[in-house]
């Protein structure tokens, strides 16, 4: 008896030690469902999901839906409008004399328009963090796609070739929010795929010279290994997109390095307008719902759709927002009557010129009042959700009233029109390798689109630094590049330009330099000791 | 080597088994030799019935034999007059000389042995020898009345601890805050512990809450672990403090039954003020549009009358307790029956209780199995009914003569079809819907104590405990039901079941060391905690049992949410003089949830009493009976609230209408979450001095505590470094809070006489809790803090988590007033005066948690009488009306699309509320909160003996909820969050109760 106890007990005491060395080993845990990086970059599906996230985060403002964010509501409680476009027009069309907001709560662009905004204005926030959102699920993709991940993982052949094809276009996404950050923000932190996500670190940050050579050397090799131009399949880029930044960087190269760098902006022109580009022959059937079909002019485009595509942010705010925009006209369930222009930007175009598409019913020109008078100031039915014939969207998701309000029309990042006035205007400013008379020859093609009854059209345009500057306003207005122009012009902050509002004053105001670089979001400074802000915040 | 261990593994807990049950026989078989026979039988001093099982030993063998169920026994000894031991559990042991081959005894209930040994975790430990700050609350000192959730037992009874009902729902749960909680994003609910279980603090789906599967009336005590160097024998899972729940123990002796029977009826005590049916004719008259006007009825409903009703609830119990040839049992059946006072909620609970307490091998191996069941079926009323009552137009009435939409009024276009988008009759939400839970669970344990025989100070110790759960339930929404009618109703069904395994082994050795007046009393042990549920998905199915249109298969059947902790600790207590104590514990965790560098951490505590009227010159006192310095210190943590899996990134595929299209193909994208890979405790330092005191043979005793808690690596959502993740917050371990207060507690009997007691006991608490930092680099002047706390009506939030305040202070704006101190609807302080109202002019102010509470009752007994309340008070907790907010504006009443109804506050502010999103900001809508409330006031009588002096009687009247004093406008000034929105009113509750033993 004693000695059956006592090897019990021994018994006892063995069992706990080895479950003591056991059961560590079962605090190896893995949830049940739930996809991992390793499922998802297992597949070549999983690897065209992925990239369509990359290409996503620059059209939606989260995965479920368009309500839903990537972004924190720490960042931006109102997940609805944390896409890219809308909050990159934010910045660089509401700041300008193209648009002033009539609300003021806090979901809204509070001080854009005042240019009165800080490092805690979630417009200015949410626009930093979205971009950079997309640089990390392209650093991501780049990780995950290299030639030695693809092999271990057996992908082998066309299926690499089109995972290859993705890399190039992740690394092209990247460089373009790269370049919208050194534009907006200047000196920013700087990451690339060789930063593990997740592992604690504090990147550096980089100045605005030292981006510029690192995207000018990162494009001019995607101009390379991008596909050719008009060969990739709907939606994504290829080879002419590299081109039409380089193009766009190149113009305003003096700005984000203090060298000129006109010779290389026409160069890249040429390049673009050498692959076949031509105006589309109407510029009211530019922004519209099957605007998809305009591939004659647009190079690469961000594209929405009204049911799979879905975003309060992207084209759906530019048909909605408008003051007074009725629903008949918009195509989509009435206005939030949010949206309206200056008088002195309705001043740059006259009567002929159709490019306005001024809604001025119930509208007063001059913006007397800003804020709470959705009436002072003409708003413009430029976007519109209808198709060419005047139809509705082929995609409106019209199951019930209340649904139809997201929009089919794709907004272009790059379109001819933009590559002809960055040539006029390279050549107007001493670039060398293209020449006046074909610089003049793109304005007047705009001109004579933009002026189908004026019967002297052709005479109107003149290759001068003023013209051009009035002409991409009217060509190019709400697509995201007055503030840049401004810029560029000096007119920005300075008293050389003013407009109604500008400086928070009814008459308009110069205000600081400062202002022509956004701050860097607090909630980064505070994140990362390695950030100094912008001079002046 | 390691694949043999897993293979130990698997077959260990099967041999576990086998060796219990081989340890179980060979004390059955044990058996001796010797010559005289001693006979003799045992009764219980108390009322001289036979006590079975006890154990008989002749001292200084190992001779013992058992008593019979008629309390006799006969033991071989050597000679005719041995020196007897006997001994069971539940009695105090005693020595017999036994006088020519006889002795009997009448043994004593060791009644006294709760208030002597406290239970502490892994082991007891004895009162007098405690040195961290632990509150035990037994059976006597409990709350009365209908109890469905044990932790209402001791509200208000102990100092520090807040315990709040979430709501008046039969079965619903409590917040139990410990010192404040130290935790903001992570749980701030203590670790419970029921009779060495730690009970999944998620409980199961069906249920309300966790703890309404423990039948109050099993419980004998709570104890509760409140500073560090009590609590960290628990470690990772301490740091909001340990509640240790005692269940009744087998007795040996004669069966004795309790039967308890209580009746109750629950009202409500108040309504919220809205207007009648005439006052929103005449208003609409005269403010409202022609469509509105058009849209009045004639009726004069009150809503609220219509959805609530006076609610009768009824609650048995029955226990057995006794023993059976040596075997200690306690069997107690408990089923209960509530109806809430919200029309179709109740909750039928049946619970089972096993408990059985033999002893084997003289005495050396003690075998405690506790088995615990309990079958509930509730019906969840439809909440929304609540604020459905309350802004439904009153001008219509319940019913219409139709029978669509099953006989209840809607809002309806000409042709009687339903119009979307308008609220749904309140009354016509409960009664359509049937959303029928059935959880069910058992937890219960086997825990050996093996006392070596040659060795006799040491024992080890094996808990072997399991938690299992089950939920299937089924929400119905019929389908002439206005709520669903458009989809064809609603048919949900849910299932979940959990698998929650314990495996616990220890030693204790416990040496008195006289030459060196010494006692050494020390614990080692290990514990595995495996927790595992099963969450089954359905696809939304109409009431017919259809599929929903637009709705789609779900992607996987069922998930399985798993994890583990490993832990080993220990525990030395050393008393010098029993003067001089010292207690030290050291706990190590390995927690699943954690990537493996972070995996295991270390809790240390050191505890230090010094008993001053042990001391020469007080030892005589006849004032001071009791007194006592301790001093504490120790590290716990906090890991639940935690994902089990937050360290990983994990990716989800976009929904259909987030797509990208490539070429004419929507792809769904897949799209990361943030992580953190270095996820790890939030840990706890606690800092506590404090006296213990007691007077006059302890007629005046208590305690007061001082004590600092410092919470660091606090989770916090912090913001990443921009694109080195994919969120740019994550939870990281980044921030750290206090909690400082003092803690008092009185507990006197002015009167003790033989027949005429009375006892007072008071609690305060003062706790003070500041958030010291929250940003990677400390006093960041660019974060202001994080927002929380939103209600229906509010755009955003309503208060802020920011360094140097307390957690959740309200974040508003200053209301502008007239002359006439009347508020200026949308009018607040522009305080930067930057002419722009936005967050950036909201100011810091009050705190939604009281930062003082206390607790106050007494119990008189007076003949066969006796009487009791409970006072429970606390001081300088806001709240922020959102019903007021949300409904006292005229466009509630003239609503958008329908007439509505508003509340009286209305009539007091004008306010229109048309889009003006800033006067839901208002501090206008924040009230002083603080409340005097008497929970609890009983009566009882003894009846004494009835049926033939066979059984004795016992009558109750109790009332819960007896009043509230306070300031606060609404409802109920107790609001966890302080934000009072529509909260499910605590009824108030009459019952009478009998109890008869026998």
């Amino acid at each position: 008896m004693k000695i059956i106890l006592k090897q019990t007990t021994l018994a006892v005491l063995v069992t706990a030690t080895i479950l003591i060395n056991g059961c560590t080993k079962k605090l190896d845990l893995s949830p049940t469902n739930d996809i991992t990086s390793v499922s998802v970059f297992s597949t070549p599906t999983g690897y065209r999901q992925a990239i369509a996230k990359a290409y996503s985060s620059m059209a939606t403002t989260g995965n479920s839906g368009p309500t839903s964010g990537d972004l924190p509501n720490q960042i931006i409680n109102d997940a609805g409008s944390s896409d890219f476009n809308r909050n990159y027009w934010y910045l660089q069309c509401l700041s300008t004399d193209e648009a002033g907001w009539t609300y003021a709560d806090r979901f809204d662009p509070i001080g854009i328009h005042q240019m009165t905004w800080s490092s805690s204005t979630f417009a200015v926030k949410c626009l930093y963090y979205r971009m950079f959102y997309t640089i990390t699920l392209c650093n991501n993709f780049i990780t995950e796609s290299s030639d030695e991940k693809l092999a271990a993982r057996g992908i082998s052949g066309k299926d690499a070739n089109d995972i290859k094809a993705y890399k190039e276009e992740a690394r092209f996404l990247r460089a373009f929010n790269y370049w919208a950050i050194m534009d907006l923000f200047g000196n920013p932190p700087f990451v690339t795929e060789t930063t593990q996500i997740g592992a604690v670190s504090l990147p550096p940050q980089t100045t605005r010279a030292a981006l510029f050579t690192y995207l000018e050397g990162e494009l001019k090799s995607l101009e390379t290994t991008l596909v050719a131009p008009k060969t990739n399949e709907y939606g994504r880029m290829d080879k002419a997109a590299a081109w039409s930044l380089l193009s766009r960087m190149y113009l305003n190269a003096n700005i984000y390095t203090g060298t000129p760098r006109y010779t290389d902006a026409i160069t890249y022109c040429n390049k673009v307008i050498g692959a076949g580009y031509t105006l589309h022959p109407k510029y009211k059937e530019l922004m519209l719902a099957d605007n998809n079909l305009n591939t004659d002019e647009f190079i690469w485009s961000l594209n929405y759709d009204g049911r799979s595509t879905q975003s309060y942010g992207g084209t759906t705010f530019l048909v909605h927002g408008p003051a007074g925009y009725s629903a008949d006209s918009s195509g989509l369930n009435g206005t939030w009557n949010c949206i309206r222009m200056t008088q002195q930007f309705v001043g740059l175009f006259d009567n002929n010129d159709i490019r306005g598409q001024f809604w001025t019913g119930g509208q007063n020109l001059i913006m007397t009042n800003l804020l709470g008078t959705a009436t002072d100031g003409y708003s413009s039915s430029k976007f519109r959700n209808k198709t060419r014939t005047g139809g509705p969207a082929p995609n409106l998701d019209n199951t019930l009233p209340s649904n139809s309000t997201f929009s089919d029309i794709d907004m272009p990042i790059f379109r001819l029109a933009e590559i002809y006035l960055t040539y006029a205007e390279s050549v107007a400013r001493g670039g060398t390798g293209g020449s006046n008379a074909t610089a003049l020859g793109y304005l007047q093609q705009l001109a004579v689109r933009a002026r189908p009854t004026d019967v002297n059209a052709v005479n109107y345009p003149a290759l001068t630094l003023p013209y051009i500057l009035s002409e991409r306003g009217r060509e190019l207005f709400w697509e995201g590049f007055r503030r840049t122009d401004l810029i560029r012009y000096s007119q920005f902050t300075t008293s050389a330009y003013i407009w109604a509002w500008k400086g928070g004053v009814a008459s308009g105001s110069s205000v600081d330099a400062k202002y022509n670089l956004y701050p860097i979001p607090s909630e980064d400074l505070s994140s990362n000791p390695n950030l100094r802000q912008n001079p002046g915040y | 080597m390691k694949q043999k261990q897993n293979l130990f593994m698997k077959i260990s807990f099967k041999q576990l088994l086998k060796i219990s049950l081989m340890l179980i026989f060979a004390a059955l078989s044990v058996t001796s030799f010797a010559q005289t026979s001693v006979t003799g039988t045992v009764t219980d001093s108390k009322d001289g019935t036979p006590v079975s099982g006890v154990t008989v030993s002749v001292k200084g063998t190992k001779t013992a034999v058992k008593t019979d169920a008629a309390g006799a026994y006969t033991i071989i000894a050597a000679t005719n007059a041995p020196v007897l031991v006997f001994s069971s559990v539940g009695f105090t042991s005693q020595q017999v000389t036994a006088v020519n081959g006889s002795a009997s005894v009448k043994i004593v209930q060791s009644s006294t042995d709760l208030q002597d040994v406290v239970v502490v975790g892994y082991g007891t430990t004895r009162k007098k020898d405690l040195s961290g700050s632990i509150t035990t609350i037994s059976a006597k000192d409990f709350q009365k009345g209908v109890i469905s959730t044990p932790e209402q037992l001791i509200a208000g009874k102990v100092a520090g601890v807040s315990i709040i009902s979430n709501g008046g729902q039969p079965g619903s749960g409590s917040t139990i805050r410990i010192r404040g909680g130290s935790s903001l994003n992570a749980s701030n609910d203590p670790l419970i512990v029921i009779d060495g279980i730690p009970l999944d603090r998620d409980g199961i789906a069906g249920a309300s809450n966790a703890l309404s599967f423990i039948n109050p009336n099993d419980i004998e005590t709570f104890t509760v672990l409140k500073d560090a160097s009590a609590a960290a024998i628990y470690g990772s899972r301490a740091a909001n403090g340990v509640i240790i729940i005692t269940t009744k123990k087998g007795r040996a002796g004669s069966l004795k039954v309790n039967f308890i029977t209580n009746f109750s009826v629950s009202s409500i005590t108040k309504k919220v003020n809205v207007f009648n049916g005439d006052e929103i004719r005449s208003i609409v008259n005269s403010t409202g549009s022609a469509a509105q006007k058009a849209q009045l009825g004639t009726a004069n409903t009150d809503w609220q009358n219509a959805i609530y009703q006076n609610a009768l609830g009824t609650d048995n119990n029955l226990s057995l307790t006794g023993g059976v040839k040596g075997l200690p049992y306690r069997l107690s059946l408990g089923y209960q029956y509530l109806n809430g006072v919200l029309v179709t909620d109740h909750l039928q609970k049946t619970s089972l209780g096993i408990a059985l307490n033999p002893t084997f091998l003289n005495n050396h191996l003690k075998v405690d199995i506790n088995i615990k069941a309990v079958a509930q079926q509730t019906r969840f009323a439809d909440q929304g009914a609540i604020g459905g009552a309350v802004s439904f137009d009153p001008t219509q009435p319940i019913n219409t003569s139709s029978n669509s939409y099953g006989g209840f009024y809607e809002w309806v276009d000409g042709t009687g079809k339903l119009l979307l988008n308008r609220p749904n009759n309140p009354v016509g939400l409960l009664k359509q819907t049937s959303d029928l839970q059935k959880p069910s669970r058992s937890f219960g344990n086997i825990q050996m104590d093996y006392k070596f025989p040659f060795f006799s100070n040491l024992h080890a110790n094996l808990n072997l405990g399991y938690d299992i759960s089950k939920n299937t339930g089924t929400r119905l929404i019929s389908d002439s039901a206005a709520s669903a009618y458009n989809g064809g109703g609603v048919k949900q069904i849910g299932k979940q079941t959990k698998q929650n395994t314990l495996f616990d082994f220890y030693f204790n050795y416990i040496k008195e060391i006289k030459s060196i007046r010494s006692r050494i009393d020390a614990t080692a042990g290990y514990s595995y905690n495996n927790y595992l549920a099963t969450n089954y998905n359905y696809r939304g199915l109409k009431y017919n049992g259809d599929t929903t249109i637009g709705s789609k298969p779900v992607d996987f059947e069922f998930n399985k949410p798993e994890n583990t902790l490993v832990s080993v600790f220990g525990r030395l207590q050393y008393v010098l003089a029993d003067k001089y104590i010292l207690t030290a514990t050291i706990r190590r965790d390995g927690s699943s949830r954690f990537d493996k560098p972070n995996r295991w951490g270390t809790f240390p505590s050191v505890g230090l009493a010094w008993k001053v009227n042990s001391e020469a010159f007080l030892r005589n006192s006849k004032v001071i009976s009791d007194l006592k310095v301790r001093l504490g210190y120790g590290i716990t943590g906090q890991q639940d609230g935690i994902g089990n899996y937050s360290y990983l990134s994990t990716y989800a595929l976009s929904t259909s209408n987030s797509a990208y299209i490539f070429g004419n193909t929507p792809i769904q994208g897949y799209g990361p979450s943030g992580f953190f890979p270095g996820l790890k405790w939030e840990t706890t330092t606690t800092y506590n001095a404090a006296l213990d005191y007691g007077f006059f043979n302890n007629r005046i005793s208590g305690s007061i505590d001082f004590y600092n808690k410092k919470t660091s690596d606090l989770l916090n959502s912090v913001a990443q470094p921009a694109a080195t993740n994919f969120s740019a917050f994550v939870l990281a371990n980044v921030g750290n809070m206090e909690n400082k207060g003092v803690e008092f507690s009185l507990n006197t009997q002015p009167i003790k006489r033989q027949d005429f007691t009375l006892d007072v006991n008071f609690n305060a608490t003062y706790n003070k809790n500041t958030i010291t930092n929250l940003t990677v680099i400390p006093d960041d002047p660019n974060y202001k803090g994080f927002l929380s706390g939103g209600a229906p009506g509010v755009n955003g939030f309503l208060q802020i988590n920011s360094v140097g305040g307390p957690k959740n202070t309200f974040y508003l704006y200053h209301q502008v007033y007239d002359q006439n101190g009347k508020p200026i609807e949308g009018l607040v302080d522009d305080k930067n005066r930057n002419g722009i109202i936005n967050g950036d002019d909201s100011y810091k102010g009050k705190a939604a948690d009281p930062n003082l509470f206390f607790g106050f009752s007494s119990n008189v007994g007076y003949k066969k009488w006796s009487a009791g309340f409970v006072l429970r008070s606390s001081f300088n907790n806001y709240v922020y009306n959102a019903v007021n907010n949300s409904l006292g504006k005229l466009n509630g009443i003239n609503g958008q699309y329908t007439i509505g109804n508003g509340t009286k506050n209305y009539l007091e502010t004008g306010f229109v509320g048309n889009g003006i999103d800033i006067q839901s900001h208002s501090d206008y809508y924040l009230e002083n909160a603080s409340f005097l409330k008497m929970d609890n006031l009983n009566v009882g009588y003894n009846v004494g003996k009835v049926y033939h002096d066979k059984a004795t009687l016992r009558l109750g009247l109790s009332v819960q909820n007896v009043f509230t004093i306070t300031k606060y406008t609404g409802l109920d000034p107790e609001v966890g969050n302080g934000i009072d929105n529509n909260l499910y009113p605590r009824p108030r509750t009459i019952s009478l109760s009998a109890g008869i033993n026998f």
